[in-house]
This record gives C-alpha cells, sequence and structure tokens, in this order.
C-alpha cells in the first residue's frame, strides 16, 4: 500500500516537474526576440562559455575515438578482405550515430553541468532574485542566452567530433595501416548520402542541444537555492541530460533510418 | 502621544499594508498585520528571527502575493498589477539584499551600470558619469575595477546600494544591511541609510533586528511577532512602551512573551515518563 | 588583446571550425557534390526481378557513374519492377538500344545498374524506356538452377 502510495508520488512529481520545465520553455521562448534584439553580444559571451570552452574535450575524444575506430574496423575488415570498406564504415558510425550522441553526452558533462551551476549559484546568491527586483527578467537576459548558445553550439561540435574522428581513423588507417588513400576517401563519398546521413546527424545534434541545454537551465533555475541544492541539480542535469540523448538518439534512429 | 499620533496621520503614506494575510503552506507568516510607511521617512521593521521581516519586502516588491489583505505602494495594488505594471513600479523600488545580490561575473562598475545598460539607451559617457557619482557617494570611487569576489562584505553592500540609487528610486528597501558587519561599517550604512534618505528625498524601509541602531536613524518603528504588529511608535516612545513584547525586544530579554523554549513536552514527562506502547 | 576581444576571437575560430567541420562532412566525406543534377534527364526500365536495388543506388556505365536510381515501383499490368533513374546531363549519347543491366558490387556489395551502349543513332531522352533489359541475378535461383543442371545431367531421363 505504501509502495503504491510512494510510486504515485514519485510519478506525480516528475509529471509536475516536466510540466513546468515545458511552461519554462515557453516562458523563454517568447523572450527570445527581445534577446536578439537588445542583447545579441550576451549570446556571443555564452557561445564562449557553452561552445568554446567545450571544444578542447571534443577535439580530444572525436580523434580518440576516431583512432580507436579505424583500429578495431580494420582488425575485422581486413579478415574479409574488404578493408577498403574502412572509410564508409567508420564515417557512417560517427556521423550517423557516435557524432551525435558521444558529443551530446560530453556536452551535457562539460557545458551542461557549469550552466546548471551557474544559475544554481546565481539563484542561491540571490542574484536573480535582485535582477527581478531591478525590474529585468532573469528568464530574458539569463536563462535565454545560454539556451540559445547552447542549440547554436551543439550542431557545431557534433560535427567537429565526427570530422575529427575520420581524419582520426584516416591516420590509422591510411597512415599507419596502408588502407588504399583513394579507396578510403572514394568508397567514403559513394556510400554516405548528405541527406540521409549527414543532414539526419546534423538533425540529431540539434535535438541533443535544445533537450541537454533546455535541462541544464531548468535544473539551475529550480534548483533549491543552497549550496547542497546547487550540487544536486547539477548531477541531476548530467544524469537526466544523458539519458535523454540516449533515449532520443534510440527514437530518432527508429524515426530517420527506418525503412 | 496623540499629538504625535494626528500629525503622523497628515503626512502622506507610500506604502500602505492593511490586514495583510500570508503563509507558506499551513504555516502562518502573517496573520492581519497593517503598516503604513510615511513618505520621507525611515521606517524600521523589527522583531526576532523567523518572523518574516524579509517576506514583507518580497511582498511589497510584489515577488509573491499575499492570500488575503491590501498591499498598496504609490496609490497602486500590487498584487493586482500585471506584470509590466509590477515592473514599471520595481524600477523605481531599490531593494538592497542581504548578501548584496551583486553579480558575479560583473566587475563593480558594471554592476552599478547594470539598471542603467537595462532601462535606458543612454550614451557609454553619460552612463559613466552617473555611475562615478553614485560610487563616489558610498565612497567606492576607486574599487570600480574590482571583481565582487574582490570586496569585503561590507563594500559590498556598498556597491549594491550605488547600484540600488542609479535609477534614482523614490523608495529603497534593506534587508538586514548590518547584520555580520563590523563596528565600522555598520557606522557608514547608518549613516549612508540616513543621508541618502534626506538628500535624495526617498522613502526607507529597514528590515532588522539591531535595536540601537535601528532606533537611532529611524523615524518610525515597527515590532512584529507571531504574524502580528506587536509595537509601534517613534524610537523614543518604543523605549517606554509598555507592551511585555516589545519590552522583551527593545531590551533583549531572553526569556519573555517570546518564550526561550520550543513548545515541548514537559521536561519531566520527557525524561522520565514512562514509554507506554 | 584584452579580454573582450580573446573571447570573441575563440567564439569566431569555433563557428569557423564548426562550419568548416559540416562543410568537409558535406564535400568531402558524402554525396553533396555529386548529388547536384536537376539538369539531367530520367529515362525508365522494367526488370522481371531486380534483386536488392534500392533508391539512390548508382547507375553506371562503363564503371563511371553516370546517374542514380530515383523511383522503384512495381507494375500490376504487366507483372514487372518499373526503375526511373535519373541520368546526368552531360551524358546526352545514350543510344535508344541501350542494355540496363542490375549487377552487384562485389560478391555481398549493394546493387547497382550498369549501362551498356548499342548501336543505334538516335538517342534517349527524357522520358524514354530502355527496353533492354537484365533482371539481377537472385542467388537462390542460379543456385538452384545449377543443382537442377547438375541432377539432370547425372540422371538423364
Amino acid at each position: 500500500m505504501t509502495m503504491l502510495r510512494n510510486l504515485g508520488h514519485w510519478w506525480l512529481g516528475i509529471m509536475a516537474r516536466m510540466g513546468r520545465s515545458l511552461i519554462f520553455l515557453v516562458q523563454i521562448l517568447f523572450g527570445m526576440h527581445e534577446l536578439l534584439l537588445r542583447h545579441p553580444r550576451e549570446v556571443v559571451m555564452q557561445l564562449y562559455s557553452v561552445g568554446v570552452l567545450s571544444l578542447l574535450i571534443i577535439l580530444v575524444s572525436g580523434l580518440n575515438v576516431g583512432m580507436v575506430l579505424g583500429l578495431q574496423m580494420y582488425n575485422t575488415l581486413v579478415d574479409f578482405g574488404a578493408e577498403a570498406a574502412l572509410g564508409p564504415v567508420v564515417a557512417l558510425s560517427l556521423v550517423r550515430e557516435l557524432g551525435p550522441v558521444v558529443a551530446g553526452l560530453l556536452f551535457a558533462g562539460r557545458a551542461g553541468s557549469a550552466l546548471t551551476a551557474e544559475i544554481g549559484l546565481m539563484k542561491a546568491t540571490e542574484q536573480l532574485a535582485g535582477m527581478e527586483m531591478m525590474a529585468v527578467d532573469p528568464i530574458r537576459r539569463v536563462v535565454a542566452p545560454r539556451l540559445l548558445a547552447g542549440i547554436i553550439s551543439m550542431p557545431l561540435l557534433a560535427a567537429i567530433f565526427s570530422a575529427v574522428g575520420i581524419w582520426g581513423a584516416y591516420f590509422v588507417g591510411v597512415g599507419l595501416l596502408g588502407v588504399d588513400e583513394g579507396a578510403f576517401w572514394s568508397q567514403m563519398q559513394a556510400q554516405i548520402d548528405w541527406r540521409d546521413d549527414v543532414l539526419n546527424g546534423v538533425i540529431k545534434s540539434i535535438v541533443f542541444g535544445v533537450v541537454v541545454t533546455w535541462i541544464a537551465v531548468y535544473e539551475g533555475f529550480d534548483s533549491v537555492p543552497t549550496t547542497e541544492g546547487v550540487s544536486r541539480a547539477t548531477t541531476r542535469t548530467v544524469v537526466a541530460a544523458s539519458l535523454s540523448v540516449l533515449a532520443l538518439d534510440f527514437l530518432l534512429t527508429a524515426m530517420m533510418f527506418n525503412k | 502621544m496623540s499629538e504625535i499620533d494626528a500629525s503622523r496621520a497628515a503626512l502622506p503614506s507610500l506604502v500602505s499594508i492593511r490586514d495583510l494575510k500570508f503563509g507558506y503552506g499551513g504555516r502562518k507568516i502573517f496573520d492581519g498585520v497593517d503598516v503604513e510607511i510615511k513618505r520621507g521617512q525611515v521606517t524600521t521593521i523589527m522583531g526576532p528571527s523567523g518572523t518574516g521581516k524579509t517576506t514583507l519586502l518580497r511582498l511589497i516588491g510584489g515577488q509573491i502575493k499575499p492570500q488575503s489583505g491590501e498591499v498598496v505602494v504609490d496609490g497602486r495594488h500590487v498584487p493586482k498589477l500585471s506584470r509590466q505594471g509590477l515592473y514599471d513600479l520595481r524600477r523605481r523600488i531599490g531593494l538592497l539584499f542581504q548578501t548584496g545580490a551583486l553579480f558575479t561575473g560583473l566587475s563593480v562598475y558594471d554592476n552599478v551600470a547594470f539598471p542603467l545598460r537595462e532601462h535606458t539607451r543612454l550614451p557609454e559617457k553619460l552612463i559613466r558619469n552617473i555611475v562615478l557619482m553614485k560610487l563616489e557617494a558610498v565612497g567606492l570611487r576607486g574599487a570600480r575595477d574590482l571583481m565582487p569576489a574582490e570586496l569585503s562584505g561590507g563594500m559590498a553592500r556598498r556597491v549594491a546600494l550605488a547600484r540600488t540609487i542609479v535609477l534614482d528610486p523614490m523608495m529603497i528597501m534593506y534587508d538586514e544591511p548590518f547584520t555580520g558587519q563590523d563596528p565600522i561599517t555598520v557606522g557608514v550604512i547608518m549613516k549612508l541609510i540616513r543621508q541618502l534618505n534626506d538628500t535624495l528625498g526617498l522613502t526607507s524601509i529597514v528590515i532588522s533586528h539591531d535595536v540601537q541602531e535601528a532606533s537611532s536613524i529611524s523615524d518610525y518603528l515597527y515590532v512584529l511577532s507571531g504574524g502580528k504588529v506587536v509595537g509601534e511608535g517613534a524610537p523614543d516612545a518604543m523605549k517606554t512602551n509598555e507592551s511585555p513584547w516589545v519590552r522583551q525586544f527593545m531590551q533583549g530579554a531572553p526569556d519573555g512573551p517570546v518564550p526561550f523554549h520550543y513548545p515541548a513536552d514537559p521536561i519531566d514527562d520527557d525524561l522520565f515518563g514512562m514509554v507506554t506502547a | 588583446m584584452n579580454k573582450t576581444t580573446i573571447l570573441e576571437t575563440g567564439v569566431g575560430l569555433f563557428v569557423v571550425l564548426g562550419l568548416a567541420a559540416l562543410f568537409m562532412l558535406a564535400m568531402k566525406m558524402s554525396n553533396f557534390a555529386t548529388y547536384s543534377s536537376k539538369d539531367g534527364y530520367t529515362v525508365t526500365a522494367r526488370f522481371e526481378e531486380i534483386g536488392g536495388l534500392k533508391v539512390q543506388a548508382p547507375v553506371n556505365a562503363g564503371g563511371v557513374r553516370v546517374g542514380r536510381v530515383t523511383g522503384i515501383d512495381y507494375d500490376e499490368k504487366r507483372y514487372q519492377a518499373k526503375v526511373t533513374m535519373q541520368i546526368d546531363g552531360r551524358y546526352k549519347a545514350f543510344p535508344t538500344d541501350t542494355t540496363a543491366a542490375i549487377y552487384t558490387a562485389g560478391l555481398l556489395g549493394e546493387k547497382y545498374i550498369g549501362l551498356e551502349p548499342g548501336g543505334e543513332t538516335e538517342y534517349l531522352k527524357n522520358g524514354s524506356e530502355i527496353r533492354l533489359t537484365q533482371s539481377a541475378l537472385v542467388m537462390e535461383r542460379v543456385l538452384g538452377q545449377f543443382l537442377f543442371n547438375k541432377a539432370q545431367e547425372k540422371f538423364p531421363n
């Protein structure tokens, strides 16, 4: 009986949170035009802390994932004498899946947690309340530019991840293992469709960008304004955003590549 | 007494709170509070911790809405204002937070310039003049390039004060301005509150439980306890007030109408009573 | 360089890098560059069996890609598969008696259409149909036929 009640309580809590976060998103979107007209520089500032500061981890991880993929796929393909297919195999896995997903997970860990912590601390130190008392809407002034910067950054980061990864596989495959360079690129070009593969990957990464940043700013704004509350909200952001990326990836893959 | 009351009644009110009721969940914070803030005066609202003094400021600023009762500021019913109306009103009210609430990412100069940049389209040169003037008024013109993390608590409060007056408000509300400050800083802040109020023609509301400091700068005092106003009057009159509540508070007696003990079962029962299942 | 300059330069660099990566994915790593061609013409061909041919599959002539498959349909009147393909505009001179055959790239590779030009002097144009076709080889049928023939050799009746 109590278990059933707890389950109900938990479920209602989740539903209420989702409702609140949806209202929150609508509020942000309604303030977007004002932001773009009055504070375009604020978006640039946030692009720096959300995008540029995530660049290093994306570059390093992309290169690493690409090199490992190149090595592993080569070992498998060479048994079938199909090592010329290394290019398309690596590129397909990166462009369709690993690029958006791994970049999304890294983005949730690097930028998402930072956003939640920053907004949560602004709330805990009464900066948001102070802004409100100065007749400045913190949703428009603080949250909206961060959300927009996240949505812009994510597809760029995912594209960088994929491109760097393919170069990593190229170094390993062509440079070290002796796959034919011409075959590597031409097979890739022949196999990868810009609309089915590249464009769908970009769409995925935009969706991940929206969801991860949305969760991050909501958790920050909704956090309990204490040190403990902010640290909890940060953890929740990373967990919820990562799980959302994985779940959405499955959904989107099923919708896009299910022919 | 009645003479003072009569002359006070003649002064125009800037803030009128009537029969205010407010609570979180089941807990009542205010249970029928009446407060009048007169124009041009420094009014202090005192009371033991946990009596919702800060909540009162948030009600005046319209950040939260009362369950019933009226909050009228400058002739406008705050709970009934639209979002736009509320923002228009807030532009003319300054609230100084306990911590100062400076924006940690901005320098002292940018902090003070923030409201101007948000609400006006003044050229940067004019903004600079205004900002430096306001910083001069709190004595921190030299600290303009520091970041908030480099300021002491007292300095942070003074910068926040400069930011509060930068739009020339009609009223400033101070939330516990003396708490946790050294005696010199307390002296500086007391001087600033009184001086700004008189030279800029403001109305000030101070939330405090520091009896001495509050009495010396205020024109009028309110004492809140248990969700009600338990005493009000000019500082001198309050010192001789006969109400046991007011007396306990003004003299800082540990026990009285506000009990020392949190409500509990009699101690004998608790320590030696039989536990019966 | 002050702080704002560094910050803005960083953002500029980031955006350039991101767009360059997208550009590379499109141009160097996918078929975007060869995708083009609204300037082509469409021809159709009917096959008894198309095997695993898919839309977007390449159309080759002499091993060179000259177009791609744009549509696959089933003709219920003739009980045949109808394949629509788009040929790039720069290849104008395929004779009307060109043969279209479905091949497999490698043993397990993708299906593609190979064109073999004939000798007519008139050329295929938009909307033409290639009449000479050769269906895809389906492994089960080939094996079945092979076994059947072997059996007949051994036990001629």
